[in-house]
């Protein structure tokens, strides 16, 4: 199958007269517009949307599609993303009519479905993390950290205690930091230990009597369970601090272990992440956050309660952070993360955690002693390793990335987390074959080779692709984001 | 379990491979107490066909399997979703596909993204627009924090006619900065424009309106802008992308940034998301911008291309001073408002705002016709949504209706105080028959007489 290469724009089609849409005649008395509204208010001139018809546009983003990668056509392995296969069942059950076509205010007899799947979803993620309420308002994870760092700052004003930092490892993903100044907190960034874990005589000189809390992933972002997670836990709580978990990486500990045992107080979840929603090129995701009962009333509204067999709203929490959402949050993500627990069941979520560990244990060993293996020891569901030997020869990290797309595989998430040199972190999921995980190893083992043989191929990879390696200074400097704008 | 792959053999050859003779042995580094080997309380595993018994049963319960008909809008409206449109975001290698951090093999993300911002410029007349937001009411939350980096003052004012969802939304984004949010009063959906007067100051970064206002109402934004613009503050609409296919945009009468929900534009209802924020600026302000956006750049053989650009004010580069927390789009929405917009076209997006009004109004004047107790709250012009008083409490009239599978809009009641008891918000789309508005006059007509 040849695959048409043009570059055209939707726009570029637009024909006076084509159309893509059709509406019934209209069957009630046109009204004349310029008797309901002022002169001055109406449009001078049309929006020049283009003109196309049903099945150009088809045509047109079905050949877009085919410009991208997917996990549907092949092998993401990238750290703290977990890019699992998404199942079908989810996308079917999310498209039911009365999920898809209920209005968000029906009245409460009208959406007992509904309510009756947030609250159940709300309390699976509560035993899965082993904390008594959970929100799922928020859209996305990083909405969940700011939920999460409101709570904190909500939490210290009720107790009219002034604490306004929140610690945070200069491993951990950029939102965290982000979320936590948003939020109006001072940040104070802890370095890793050699063993790459938190760094506890670190720790102890950062907590101060402003300690709000500190905020970690666990497993932290080079794949390592934090092993002093208890004494982490009891020197932040012995000062009155808060602990919040970052959830992106809680594939690594489905169904054996639970943050709440482990001392946090507060945890966000990925819905795209574990439990299968797709990313959707970047989304909608979704970020649910849950808490431990002294934190719960300053959970956002509204909440969903249950009394007897009615599920209801709760909005009078008078301590509440307030709403974060137009509505209730992303609710047929909330569907597709629901039937994927039923699907997997408890049984099913200790299977997932353990297959992801072995698949990156796995990667891992096979693949040392071909790149740097930064930190040599066992990993969690990810590892990163360090393209520092292939610099040498003048190939960069960034090249091995665009290789791996000559080799029919998404690159890995690169140059993060920041404390390794010219990382590559490498996440396969529990839902990788050994086939594929063996060819993709073979594909690293050839690029290590090629940069010591042949280092031109990989420094201007991709070759295969439609296109080649993008200008990116360009496109900040002549800043083209609007085709419009382009065209005067 | 069938979404994993590995056998009994193939875990033996990893065991091997990693030189351990358990699972256990690779987690020496937690905590043996931690490890809990107690039963998480969770149902399943279901069979698919169990999961289907289930769930429908459950989408049974919900209004749209009711044959419920709705006249609610209040920020959510049922409006027509060309069947193409799913065909599109169904497709595998936009569904399941990631962020498109790796340009070459993401320009089919790329380029939509795009089209998409092209398309927002386009519709709102503004210069720039950003990859799209979780929804209106973030959107909205973020144009005031990007107007408070912009002018660095200490007061925003908002319109007591926004969405009360969205006001609480900003302030909720706003509560832990020191910046104060006052709200401009208003009355029957009137603003007070002599308290905006008094309010509006040196200190104010902006001012935010919202057209048609959460009443269904177009209010005189020219007048708003010019005092907004007297003090030196920033204009702030959140808009119905559908109603600016006949009405002037905001950008017409100075406004700066203009944000929105965009769930009208080939969004299902959804039960209230995933929706879609549409987010766009002056030129002037691209730097300040939130959230990700989409450049056309060349690649070294010249081809034409797409990047995400201005990442230097994203959160994985600048961290606690990135211009915003936001590490995703709504992507997927994006892509079907996308879509929407090209089917629907420049004589589309005309057609079906005509509709909206055309139908609005002719609803509108029957139910204001039943008798002379039930009027619109204020003689401001509207497009697709007005508010209606009438003699009896609004709640118990959608009780009533509801009952026999009508819900005629949304209590007024529930977002503000008990003087609204007896107002209800009706929203008319282009989707709604004259046969369906007929049942909605006489539903009315009965319940109001029952009442009394």
């Amino acid at each position: 199958m040849s695959e048409k290469n043009s570059s055209k724009l939707i726009f570029e089609y637009s024909r006076e007269g084509k159309k893509g849409y059709s509406l019934p005649q209209l069957d009630v008395p046109e009204v004349d517009i310029e008797k309901v509204v002022p002169e001055r208010l109406l449009r001078k001139k049309p929006a020049q949307l283009p003109e196309v018809s049903e099945p150009e546009i088809i045509r047109h983003f079905i050949n877009l599609s085919r410009k991208n990668y997917s996990v549907d056509t092949g092998f993401y392995p990238l750290g703290s993303c977990t890019m699992k296969y998404n199942p079908k069942i989810n996308e079917k059950m999310s498209s039911l009519k009365g999920f898809k076509e209920l209005h968000p205010f029906a009245l409460e007899e009208n959406c007992q479905g509904a309510l009756q799947i947030m609250y159940e979803l709300s309390d699976m993620l509560s035993k899965i993390s082993g904390m008594d309420a959970v929100t799922l308002q928020p859209s996305a994870g990083a909405q969940g950290e700011l939920c999460g760092t409101m709570i904190i700052r909500a939490y210290f004003k009720d107790k009219g205690e002034k604490r306004d930092e929140i610690i945070i490892p200069d491993s951990a993903h950029g939102t965290n930091p982000a979320s936590a100044a948003l939020a109006g907190m001072k940040v104070r960034t802890v370095k890793s230990s050699e063993k790459g874990e938190l760094d506890i005589d670190e720790l102890e000189k950062a907590i101060t009597p402003a300690t709000a809390a500190l905020m970690i992933t666990n497993p932290n972002t080079l794949g390592f369970f934090e092993s002093g997670i208890q004494k982490i836990s009891s020197m932040l709580h012995k000062n009155g601090s808060l602990l919040y978990m970052d959830g992106a990486n809680l594939n690594a500990m489905l169904g054996f272990l639970k943050p709440g045992d482990m001392g946090f107080d507060i945890v966000h979840f990925n819905l795209h992440k574990s439990f299968s929603t797709p990313h959707g090129c970047g989304g909608p995701g979704a970020g649910p956050v849950g808490v431990k009962k002294e934190l719960s009333d300053f959970l956002p509204v509204p909440r969903i309660v249950r009394k007897g067999n009615h599920f209801h709203f709760d909005w009078e929490q008078k301590k509440s952070i307030g709403r974060l959402h137009s509505f209730y949050g992303n609710f047929l993500v909330m569907v597709r993360a629901y039937v994927y627990l039923l699907s997997v069941g408890e049984k099913g979520l200790r299977e997932i955690s353990e297959n992801a560990i072995l698949n990156a244990n796995y990667l891992k060993e096979s693949l040392k002693n071909y790149y740097e293996l930064p930190y040599d020891r066992k990993c969690m569901h990810e590892f990163v390793l360090s393209g520092s030997k292939q610099k040498k020869k003048g190939v960069k990290t960034l090249d091995i990335a665009k290789r791996l797309m000559d080799y029919g595989f998404h690159p890995p998430t690169i140059y993060f987390p920041l404390i390794v040199n010219e990382a590559l972190m490498i996440e396969p999921t529990e839902t990788e074959s050994i086939e594929t995980l063996d060819e993709f190893i073979e594909a690293m083992i050839k690029i290590a080779e090629e940069s010591e043989t042949e280092p031109e191929i990989v420094k201007n990879a991709p070759h295969s692709l439609s296109i080649s390696r993008l200008d990116e200074v360009k496109a900040a400097k002549q800043l083209d984001l609007n085709y419009y704008a382009r065209k005067q | 379990m069938k979404y994993i792959p590995n056998t009994s053999r193939d875990k033996e050859k990893i065991y091997k491979k990693l030189g351990v003779s358990s699972f256990d042995e690779l987690l020496e580094d937690i905590p043996k107490e931690l490890i809990s080997d107690k039963r998480i309380d969770i149902p399943g595993p279901l069979s698919e066909i169990e999961i289907e018994r289930k769930l429908e049963s459950l989408s049974a319960q919900n209004a749209p399997e009711k044959k419920i008909l709705s006249f609610a809008g209040a920020g959510a409206y049922d409006h027509y979703v060309p069947a193409h449109i799913e065909t599109i975001i169904s497709r595998s290698e936009f569904l399941t596909a990631y962020t498109p951090y790796q340009p070459e093999i993401s320009q089919g993300t790329l380029q939509t993204i795009y089209e998409y911002q092209s398309l927002i410029c386009e519709l709102t007349g503004l210069d720039v627009s950003n990859a799209s937001m979780y929804d209106g009411a973030s959107a909205l939350a973020e144009a005031a924090l990007m107007a408070s980096r912009i002018k660095k003052r200490n007061k925003i004012l908002i319109a007591g006619t926004v969405n009360p969802s969205y006001v609480k939304v900003v302030k909720t984004y706003l509560q832990g900065l020191e910046i104060e949010v006052l709200t401009i009063p208003q009355k029957n959906g009137i603003l007070d424009i002599d308290v905006f007067k008094e309010l509006i100051d040196e200190n104010v970064n902006a001012c935010v309106f919202q057209y048609p206002d959460f009443f269904g109402s177009i209010q005189d934004i020219d007048e708003y802008c010019e005092i907004a613009s007297s003090k030196g503050a920033l204009k702030i609409f959140s808009v119905d992308p559908i109603a600016l296919g006949i009405l002037e945009s905001p950008a017409a009468f100075g406004a700066d940034i203009i944000t929105g929900e965009g769930q009208p534009m080939g969004i299902p209802l959804s039960f209230g998301g995933p929706y879609l924020g549409f987010f766009a600026c002056r030129r002037e302000y691209v730097r300040q911008m939130p959230g990700r956006v989409v450049g056309a750049t060349t690649d070294k053989e010249g081809r034409h291309g797409f990047v995400l650009t201005l990442q230097t004010r994203e959160q994985h580069i600048r961290r606690e001073k990135a211009t915003s927390n936001i590490c995703s789009n709504q992507a997927l929405t994006a892509l079907a408002a996308c879509v929407y917009l090209v089917s629907l076209g420049k004589e589309g997006i005309r057609e079906v705002a005509l509709q909206c009004l055309s139908k609005s109004h002719y609803a509108a004047k029957s139910l204001c016709s039943i008798n002379s107790e039930i009027e619109l709250i204020n003689d401001k012009p509207f497009f697709k949504e007005f508010a209606l008083s009438l003699p009896v409490s609004a709640r118990d009239v959608i009780e009533r209706m509801s009952i026999s599978g009508i819900i005629p809009g949304v209590a007024l009641s529930s977002f503000f105080d008990k003087s609204y008891e007896n107002m209800l918000l009706v929203a008319v789309t282009e989707k709604r028959s004259r046969e369906e508005i007929s049942s909605l006059v006489s539903g009315l007509d009965k319940t109001i007489k029952q009442l009394y």
